[in-house]
Formats: C-alpha cells, structure tokens, sequence
C-alpha cells in the first residue's frame, strides 16, 4: 500500500512539521512494515506556472515537427508578456492550458531551465510534460490541463508535485490497512488524535428500484451493493487531483469511471465494479461457475472456469470472476465524442458493485487462474463488509461530482444476515501474555482505539469492529493491546528452565565426525540435495539399482534436477569439479547429511488430512510419517590430486583408494566401531579397487577409487576417490562404551614374520586368520611391509608383519612367544595358503 | 719403636724436589691450556695424569722417603696433581661448551622453511555457526531437536495455523514432493497432491516436539529448509534456520524479550540488546520481527555520515528474524492446554547471520563449496 502523505493529513490533522520519515517511524512501531518513504519533487524549483497557448507556429524544415508557441504565463515572468518557447510536442491546440517551467526553474534531475536558442528562436522556458516533472512516465507529450485553471498561477501546488509517499507492506492479518482509511486509523491512534473516518457517509436505505441482484450463494457472497449512475458527461475526466493521488498510490488513471471506482477502493478498502449498464442483460447474478463454462476477462485473457469458482453473471452467463477481475463483455467504455458528429460515445450510464465476497473462495480462484489483482489482494486479506455501501455511495457521490452523472433512486442491498463476532477475554489477559502490568483501564482503552466495543469488568466481552476479521481470539486482542502500548516497552526477563540434558550423543557424534574429518584434511561442503536421474547413468548404476528410487519435486528449480538425492556423492563430486575447475586440484572434501529414500511399496494415497482443533491421534501421526520416505544421515567424502603434497622433505603421495577407506575408519572411529573391509564390486567404483565396509555384519558403506568410466563421465580429476557411509547405521552398531584395556607393564616380546600368499589373496584374511591363531597373548599386529618381485613368484605377494605378545601377569619366555607366533602363522597358512618366506 | 730411617737422604730423590714438582706442574698445566680440542686434552690428560705421566711417577716415589719428608713431598706433589686435575676439569668444560656450541651452529636449520605437508581441513561455517548459536541454548538448559527435511504438510503448515487456504501459504514458495498421481496432466492446478512438502522453515520440528515430550518444554531447531527461490547473491533455495520454541506455564513476551537479548549478547558481545516490532506469523500471537543494534558500530553510525556502518547499513539495527508468543491454536493441535500452558518461539536464518557476522557478501560463496571459502573457518566459529 502506497499512502501519500498529502492524503493522509485529509484524515489526521498531523502536526504541520511532521515529516514522512515521522510518520513512517510511528507506524512501524503500531506493526505496519513502511519499507520506504519516497520524496516526490525533490529537486524541483519553480517558476513552474500554468500558461495558456495563444499561439502555434509550426516551424518547418527540422526532421520532427517543432512548435514555436507563444504562452501567457500571467504575471509569472515579470512582464505579463506572452512566452514565447519551442517545443517538441503537438499533442495540444492554442488555448489548452499547459504546465511552464520558466528560466531559473530547475527539473528533477538537476536540469536547469534558461532562455536559449533552438532551431532558430530563442525559447523561454520550457512546456512539460507529466515524466519531466517526476509524475510518472506512463504519458506521451505535455500534459494539457483542464480549461478552469488560471494561467500564472503555481503548478507545483496545483500539481501536488512536492509530496512523500508511504510504501507500506501490508502483513496478510491486516486487510484493512491496504487502504488511506486504515492507515489513517493507524496513524490517529500512534498519534492519539481522532480520525475523520471517510466511510462514515450517509447512505439512503435499500429499496426495490434498484438494478436486481440475485444471489445464489450467500456463503460465498454475503453482501451486494448496486447503485447506478446515469447520463455520465462525454467529455468529464479525472480532475489532476485524482489522477495525481492515483499516479501516487502506483495505479494509473484510465477513465473517470475506472478511475473514481479505483480512487474509491484506495480510500476505503472496498474493491468496486461498474459495469457498463446498456451490456448487463437482466439482473446481476452471484454463482458458483458450471463445469467447462468460460469467461473472457477485462486483460483480454480466456479462463475456463472451475466449479468452485465465484461468478457475477447476467442473462448472457459469466460477466466477472467475482472480487478478483470483470469480464471484458461489460467493460466500461471511455466516455467520448465523435470528432466528427460530436455525438456522445461510449458508456453513459454504470452499475456500481460494492460486495463482499468469502476470502478462502477468492484466494482460491486468484490461485487458480494466475490472477493477483488489487480487488482479489483485498478480499483474500478480510474487506470491511459494513463499508461496501458507503463506498458505493462514495463512488456515486465522485461520478455525479466529476462525471455530471444523475444518481438513480434505485439503492439494492443483498445481505446475509451475519453477527458481530465478540470475544471474551480475562481483562489482565494481555498482562499476561506480555509479563507486564497494563491495568484494565489500558486494555479498553486501546481496544476501543481498535474499534472494539468492550464491555465487563473482569472479564471483558469484546465485540471487535467489521473491519479486523484478523481478531478471533484472545491472543489477539493481547497483541492489539502490546502493540499500541509499544514493543518497546516490554520488559526484559529470563525464564527458570529447568536443568536440560546437553546434546544428545548422534548430535555429539555429528560434530565429533565433522571434526575428525577436518582434522584429517577434509573441508567440509553443503551440497544441494537435487539431482537429475542422468547422474544415475554417469555414476554406472545398474537398472534395478535401489538408489534410482528417488523423490522428485512438482516444482523444482531446474527440470534438469527434479530429484532428491539417494546418495551424497553426486553433490560433492560436483563440489569437487568445480574447485578443480576453479584451479584448487589437491582436493578432499566431506559433507554430512541427509539423503530421501522413498519406503519399500508403493504409496498410492496421500496422507490423510489431519484435525488441528485436538491433538492427532497416535496412529495418525504414524500415518502421516509413513507418508514420508526414510531420510538417514550420511557421511561422504571424495578426495583427488595429492593427499600430500610433494616438498623439500621429499616426495608427497597421491589420493589414493586407501585415503578412503582411512576416511571411513576414521567416521567409524568416532562410533567405537572398528570396520570390517572387504573386497566389493559396486558402482561407482572401480571394481577392482572398491572395499565394502561393514559393522558386524552389515554393510554399511563403500570406499575406494572410482571407475574411470565415471571419472570420464563426470569430468572428474583422473583417480578420484570416494567413500559414503550410512551414519545412522554406523552410530546403530556402535555401543559408544569404551572398557578400559588392562595395561600390562611386563615386558614386550616383538616377532616379525613374513608370509607368501597369492596375490588375490587379501591382507584382511591374512590378519584374521594370524589374529586368530596368535590367540591371547597377541597385543598388537601390524603390517609394514607388502613385497612382490621375482624372488616371491609371479602372481604372489610377500606380507610382513610386527607382532607384538604380552601376558598380563609374567615375562614371556622366547618360547611362548614362538609358540604364539607359530600358530598364528599355521592358521594364516591353514586358511590363506600362507607360507612364511624363506621357508 | 724403630727410628726413622735416618740412612734416605731426600734429597736424592730428584723428581720430588719442589721445583721439579713445580716445573711438571707447569708443563701439565701449559699443555692442558694447550689443548686446542677435545682429542688434545684427551692426549694432555694421558701424559700429565695418567699412570705413567711424571706426576704420577713421582707420587709413587713418596713411598720411599723417610716419614718426616712423607707429608712434605705428600703435599706437594698432591697439591700439584690437584692443581692439574681442576685445570683438566675446567678445560673439558670449556671445550664440551665450545663444541656444543659448534654442533648446535651446525644442526641450525632454516625454519622458516613451509610445511604444508599435511593439508588443513576445515568445518562449513553454518555447520559451526549453528553449532555455536544451538551451545547458547545448551548452557541454558535447552535440547536440540532435529526432524525431517521431507515434511508432510500437516507438520509444516496445517499443525502451525497456516490452513490450507491461509495467503500465508503463497507467502512462502513451497516445494511440492511429486505424488503418486502426478505427472499426469492434473489441469490447472500446479499444486502436488502429495501432501509432503521440503520443509519451508524448522517450525515443523517444534510440533514434533510438542507432541512427543510433555512441556515443561525448551528446545532449539537448527536444520535445512528449503523455498523455491533461484540462487543468487542474497537468495538460496536451500538455507538453514534456528528456531526456538519455550512451553511452560506462565511464559511471556518479556520472557521472550530476555532470551532474545541474552542470545545475542552471547553470540555478538555485551552490551547489545534487541529490538520487536509488530509483525504477523500464522503460528505467533502477539508476533514479531526482532532487531539487534548493531554489532559493529552499535548504532552510532546513524546520522553520522562521516563514520558510515557496512554492517547495518547505518541504520543501527539489524533485521534477525520472527518471533513471538506460540500462538494457543498451535498448541491445541500438538494437544496441550493453551489455558495453562504459553509459549514463545523465534527463528532466524543463519545464512544471514553469518553474512553479516563475516561480512560476506554473495550468498553463492556458502553454497558452492568452494575450498577457499571455508578454509580459513576452520573447526570452531
């Protein structure tokens, strides 16, 4: 809502210096959000005068036509000698009265007006048009002024040039303030002065002259008023004040009618109609639209209407969607002469309509046909039903004024019969809410600066006025009272919480991950979840493969990506190409979060719509989670390029497959999980160099270097690298309970061995199985060396491990430990065919 | 008792006369001074104090004197080898420090030498910012809770006083997970019929939690939300939120006031306050847009345009987010008695605030993941 200063103070009589910026800062603290004040006319200096045109000389020659015009300005120039200036324009005939910026004036933009030479003639001033002055830009050549004002006298007042503009967006509980009245309700009440309320009209009373309305749905339209103004003068228009105010509001004028209809709804709120009455045939109809009727509306454009939606009809069937925009059958006609009879053309007598139509029902045609108009804006947001008579009353009072239209006896009045909602409400109610003492007498007070009729004393009976159906409960009523006391004022308190539980240990474990990936090396990224199903191709899933299930959006951003993700990978190997293409090439990069994996079955029904007047039933707040696809947290991290760089310490080494299965142990780490790695062949990996990675005996995610055929694909750095693990699970398998090991402080005995396996067989077997045969003495095993080479065979690979026994409670003698190491080396060859080198 | 042997006479016993002791002394002594190093003195210790060196020598010579010129000679020659060792002390020192020093000189090495070896890690800074907001919370006694991004509408509007024709709904671009029937030429209506939304806000969480916990109840949502906004420098489609909610019995606007203000003292230092204007939500009432003054240049930048604020814009405030008092319809749909029971709730974004708490300027630098973007960020904010 745009308000104008100038039009407020019509209703508040604002002290005199009260700036915008004043009026802006009140109002935001009552809850009106004023984005901005715009200043009109700054920059503008005067002389800048009527004049009137005695004179044209078409000057020939000049590739436009150029006028030489002699102007009486008054006495504006000193002289009361005719002006004589050039000018470029030809829409006006000697004798209109034009706007004249004399020299010395200056035009917004810094543009400053002197006497100078132009084709030929000195030109004195300037005539000028509406987007010079600043008025807007929507008018082709000068503006011709109405004949009654005098020449010589100021055009910045009578042009109301000079002004500020309240921009105000308007929050959708407060309907009403999308009008000059309930700003300036707003603004009385900031201000503690009274308001001169514009829809407080008289109003003669229904009767049955009137045009005949019939309504068929009162629930979708319980209230109509039409009036009808005859006989409207072919040649009235929009006298400057009007169309100025309507140049301020952001509307622009279009014809007396349109625009007194319009003018109307700026100052009460109450959207209007005219239809021109000769093309209405019978009476106005209110009704729901019958399946695959059509309507053509005022922009030109063909609806095929839905049943649900509200119509205004006549004899011919749809002439409007009811409260959202007229049908172009019974638009109103510029009133007009013909130049060349001088008969009157166009339309001379109109139907006002002043309705109130059901909000939910105007929301939803609005929707429905893409049609957000100032009319439908209103009603969805709650119009003032008491005010549709006084706004027709207004508007007819304009169009007899201005248009030289008859008023016709006629007054029709369609209402439902409907009462005021009142409210009860404890009158320390407010105190409550805000934690602070108002007092009762407060309370009524601000409620009737609402408009509220409140009676009781503890308990107060509020009847809460037509226009703010936004007020249905107490809390509301609360909210009226805090606002107009001040936010400001609240006091500042703390609550007594009772003592909480820190965070829960996934959260713990959430951060202990990010950080042990950082720590790692890792930065962490937060990728988009939407994908498109072709990355199902690059990544080399098989057909039937389950993470091809996905979700996907009715309206996503891009219809390359309609999907949710099933896997982090996509995003972070993006990620991971972009920083490569951004020439960051040493990369490693991890992202926790959630992927939507739509539950086994097919969902056939959406679910049910649930009750918010009581609290759901537990089973259907299950239903309502069936609905929903299993979302669990993931962990992923891709890496490329060097995972150490190479230095004066010496050479680095690349990312490896290796990097990744690390990357996962250490995500497995943080869960007390030891992962179990085995030998696996999924996509996107290359199958050669893919581990499985398990918690007991579930899979809970996969590592390794990705298939080069993916590397291709996804133009990726050549032996990218990547694990994803299922953080959920992972968390699921770990008991997070750490038992203290016994430490024991006799000495360590240390033997190495070094086995000869073939070369498929993997080092994970190999450990198992020496674990298993070193039995309990065994403290720790580690691999340090892996060998091939001629002196182990083709296809064979040499394993050297560091053994370390201990016993809790003695010395090993050399012989125990052997013995241990001997059976850990019997079962590695009993189940991998290992034989100790060199034997 | 025997007479001493009267027969010796001392003097015959060259090496113990005192000036041959003195003179051995001396040689010991010059060439300990001499040794220009440790294998020198090593050298000079053999000959001066070893067994076959003259001190020595002449020590056992003492022996065969007779008893009264014992203690002369005794003295003399242990005075000597006394004199000799303490020199032989003094210089090993000296050497050992000089060649300590020597080595230490030749181990130096150029530290300032760069060890990027093992490349740094870092967190996403909304991972720790929210983090950081969500420990505020903690210390005060509030639980996180955490819900679904796919949300079904009852959570993310019916449940929060946003009907289904609320204009409310238009206010916030929602995305619309397909339903099983679309797909098919539905008409006009572009709306998916499959009541399951991408969460718009992290209000949802808080009608999870009211229905699965009793109140007394303080919980803090961070999480991803999702709007159909394209991306740009000051939009995303996807961005994370913060949202409070307090139910308890007796709970105010000032209650709501003082959690705010003590919140961004917490996150932006003391002395800062928040400011509530009048606002609409569907799920507050009273509601309310929350301000904090400026955190870099506390409002006096405000007329003052010689020391203009990037930060607010000189303007003093800065916009955090909504709030305001649980709206009781809320409640009654989570099933708890608004006749006893009030809440409070806010919700920010925290893309937002880590723009201005950073000073970053494109929202495109928090999504795309860039390296050298978060680097700097590192584990904690």
């Amino acid at each position: 809502m745009r308000a104008p200063l100038s039009w407020l103070r019509e209703y508040v009589d604002l002290p005199a210096g009260e700036t915008g910026r004043d009026v802006a800062a009140k109002l935001i603290d009552a809850g009106l959000e004023v984005e901005t004040v715009e200043q009109l006319g700054t920059g503008l200096k005067g002389p800048l005068v009527v004049g009137k045109v005695l004179d044209i000389e078409e000057l020939s020659g000049f590739k436009k036509p150029i006028r030489f015009c002699l102007v009486d300005v008054g006495d504006a120039n000193g002289t009361g000698e005719p002006q004589e200036i050039v000018c470029g324009a030809t829409n006006f005939r000697a004798g209109d009265k034009v706007v004249v910026i004399l020299p010395g004036g200056v035009l917004p933009g810094d543009f400053r007006i002197s006497a100078r030479k132009t084709y030929g003639r000195t030109s004195a001033g300037m005539i000028c048009s509406a987007r010079e002055l600043g008025m807007g830009d929507d008018h082709d050549g000068i503006i011709v002024l109405p004949p009654e004002h005098e020449a010589g006298s100021d055009a910045i007042g009578l042009l109301e040039l000079v002004d500020e503009v309240l921009d105000i967006a308007v929050t959708p509980d407060r309907g009403y303030a999308l009008s000059m009245r309930g700003v300036a309700r707003e603004t009385a009440t900031a201000y503690g002065l009274p308001l001169r309320d514009p829809a407080l009209l008289d109003v003669p009373a229904a009767n049955a002259l009137g045009h005949p309305v019939e309504v068929a749905d009162p629930a979708g339209c319980d209230r109509f008023t039409a009036r009808t103004v005859v006989g409207l003068d072919p040649d009235a228009r929009s006298p400057i004040w009007l169309q100025r105010r309507l140049q301020k509001a952001g509307m622009r004028s279009i014809s007396l009618t349109v625009d007194v209809t319009n003018y109307v709804m700026l100052e009460l709120g109450q959207p209007l109609h005219a239809y021109d009455r000769a093309s209405v045939g019978g009476p106005i109809g209110v009704r729901r639209a019958n399946p695959g009727e059509k309507l053509t509306t005022l922009d030109g454009v063909k609806h095929v209407l839905d049943t649900e939606d509200l119509l205004i009809t006549d004899d011919s069937g749809p002439i409007g969607l009811a409260g959202v925009m007229g049908g172009a059958s019974t638009e109103i006609a510029e009133p007009a002469r013909d130049p060349e009879t001088g008969e009157a053309l166009g339309t001379a007598d109109v139907v006002i309509e002043a309705a109130h139509f059901d909000p939910v029902v105007i929301a939803r045609t609005a929707r429905r046909h893409k049609l957000s108009t100032e009319a439908s804006k209103r009603f969805e947001r709650g119009v003032d039903p008491d005010a549709a008579s006084a706004a027709a009353q207004r508007t007819v009072d304009l169009l007899v004024l201005l248009g030289g239209g008859t008023a016709e006896e006629g007054v029709t009045e369609v209402v439902a019969p409907s009462a005021r909602h009142t409210i009860s409400m404890a009158a320390d109610h407010p105190d409550k809410v805000a934690g602070t003492e108002y007092g009762r007498e407060s309370v009524v007070r601000r409620l009737q600066e609402v408009g509220c009729d409140v009676y009781g004393s503890d308990e107060l009976v509020v009847t809460v006025p037509s226009w703010r159906p936004d007020l249905t409960d107490p809390n509301d009523l609360a909210e009226e009272v805090i606002r107009l006391e001040g936010y400001e004022k609240l006091p500042s308190t703390m609550p007594k919480l009772p003592a909480g539980r820190g965070l829960t240990e996934a959260q713990r474990l959430r951060r202990r991950v990010g950080r042990a990936l950082a720590g790692a090396g890792y930065v962490e990224t937060l990728n988009y979840p939407f994908i498109g199903e072709a990355v199902f191709d690059a990544l080399g899933l098989d057909a039937d493969d389950a993470r091809r299930d996905v979700l996907r959006l009715a309206n996503p951003i891009s219809d390359e990506e309609p999907a949710l993700r099933t896997t982090l990978l996509p995003g972070l190997l993006a990620a991971l190409r972009r920083n490569d293409g951004r020439g960051s090439h040493d990369l490693a990069l991890f992202e926790t979060g959630l992927v939507f994996r739509p539950r086994e079955g097919e969902v056939t029904s959406p679910p049910p719509r649930l009750p918010v007047d009581r609290r759901p039933t537990d089973d259907e707040i299950a239903e309502l989670n069936e609905a929903l696809p299993d979302q669990p947290v993931r962990v992923a991290a891709v890496l490329a390029g060097a995972r150490e760089p190479s230095g004066w310490w010496g050479a680095g080494h690349p990312a490896t497959w290796a990097d990744a299965v690390e990357a996962a142990r250490a995500v497995a780490r943080e869960t007390g999980v030891e992962l179990t790695v085995s030998r696996d062949q999924h996509a996107p990996w290359h199958p050669g160099r893919c581990a499985a990675l398990r918690a007991g005996d579930r899979v809970v995610g996969h590592a390794g270097e990705l298939h080069p055929r993916v590397i291709k694909a996804l133009h990726l750095p050549e032996r990218t690298c990547a694990m994803e693990l299922d953080l959920d699970a992972l968390a699921a398998a770990g008991d997070g309970q750490v038992t203290a090991p016994h430490v024991s402080t006799y000495p360590v005995a240390t033997q190495d061995v070094a086995l000869v396996v073939d070369a498929g067989v993997p080092a994970a077997d190999v450990e198992s199985a020496l674990r298993s045969g070193a039995g309990e003495l065994l403290e720790s095993l580690r691999l340090f060396d892996v060998f091939t080479g001629e002196q182990i065979g083709e296809g064979r690979k040499s394993l050297a491990y560091a053994l370390r026994f201990r016993a809790p409670d003695r010395t090993l003698t050399v012989e125990e430990a052997t013995a241990a190491r001997d059976a850990a080396v019997a079962a590695a060859a009993e189940r991998t065919g290992a034989v100790l080198r060199g034997a | 008792m025997s007479a001493p042997n009267k027969s010796y006479d001392p003097v015959e016993v060259e090496a113990l006369k005192p000036e041959e002791v003195a003179r051995m002394r001396d040689e010991a002594l010059a060439a300990i001074a001499a040794a220009a190093d440790l294998d020198a003195l090593r050298e000079a210790k053999v000959a001066h104090t070893g067994d076959r060196s003259p001190l020595a020598l002449a020590n056992r010579e003492i022996g065969a004197l007779p008893p009264h010129a014992k203690a002369d000679a005794g003295k003399r020659v242990g005075g000597a080898r006394g004199q000799v060792n303490q020199a032989l002390k003094v210089r090993q020192e000296e050497l050992e420090a000089e060649r300590d020093a020597r080595v230490l000189v030749e181990e130096a090495v150029d530290v300032t030498l760069p060890y990027d070896r093992r490349p740094a890690g870092a967190r996403h800074p909304l991972t720790t910012l929210g983090e950081r907001i969500a420990d505020v919370f903690v210390a005060m006694g509030y639980e996180v809770a955490e819900g679904p991004e796919v949300e079904a509408e009852w959570f993310n509007f019916d449940a929060l006083n946003i009907a289904p024709d609320h204009p409310a709904r238009t206010m916030q671009d929602t995305f619309f997970v397909e339903g099983p029937a679309d797909g098919v030429e539905s008409g006009i209506a572009p709306r998916a019929e499959s009541g399951v939304v991408l969460r718009t806000h992290t209000s949802p969480v808080q009608i999870r939690s009211l229905l699965e916990r009793e109140p007394p109840l303080y919980v803090i949502c961070p999480g991803r939300v999702y709007r159909t906004d394209e991306l740009d420098a000051t939009h995303t489609p996807v961005f994370s939120q913060v949202e409070l909610l307090a139910v308890d019995e007796g709970l105010t606007m000032a209650d709501l006031k003082g959690t705010l203000d003590h919140m961004v003292r917490a996150l932006f230092g003391e002395g800062l306050r928040t400011r509530l204007r009048p606002s609409y939500f569907p799920f507050t009432e009273p509601s309310a847009e929350m301000d904090m003054v400026c955190f870099a240049c506390h409002g006096e930048s405000v007329g003052n345009p010689d020391r203009p604020c990037r930060t607010c814009g000189s303007e003093g405030w800065i916009e955090l987010g909504g709030c305001g008092m649980v709206n009781p319809r809320v409640l009654t749909a989570c099933g708890v008695d608004p006749d006893k029971y009030s809440g409070f709730a806010f919700g920010f974004g925290i893309e937002r605030l880590l723009m201005f708490r950073h000073n970053i300027e494109d929202m495109r630098d928090m999504v795309e993941g860039d390296v050298r973007f978060t680097l700097p960020f590192g584990m904690e904010i």
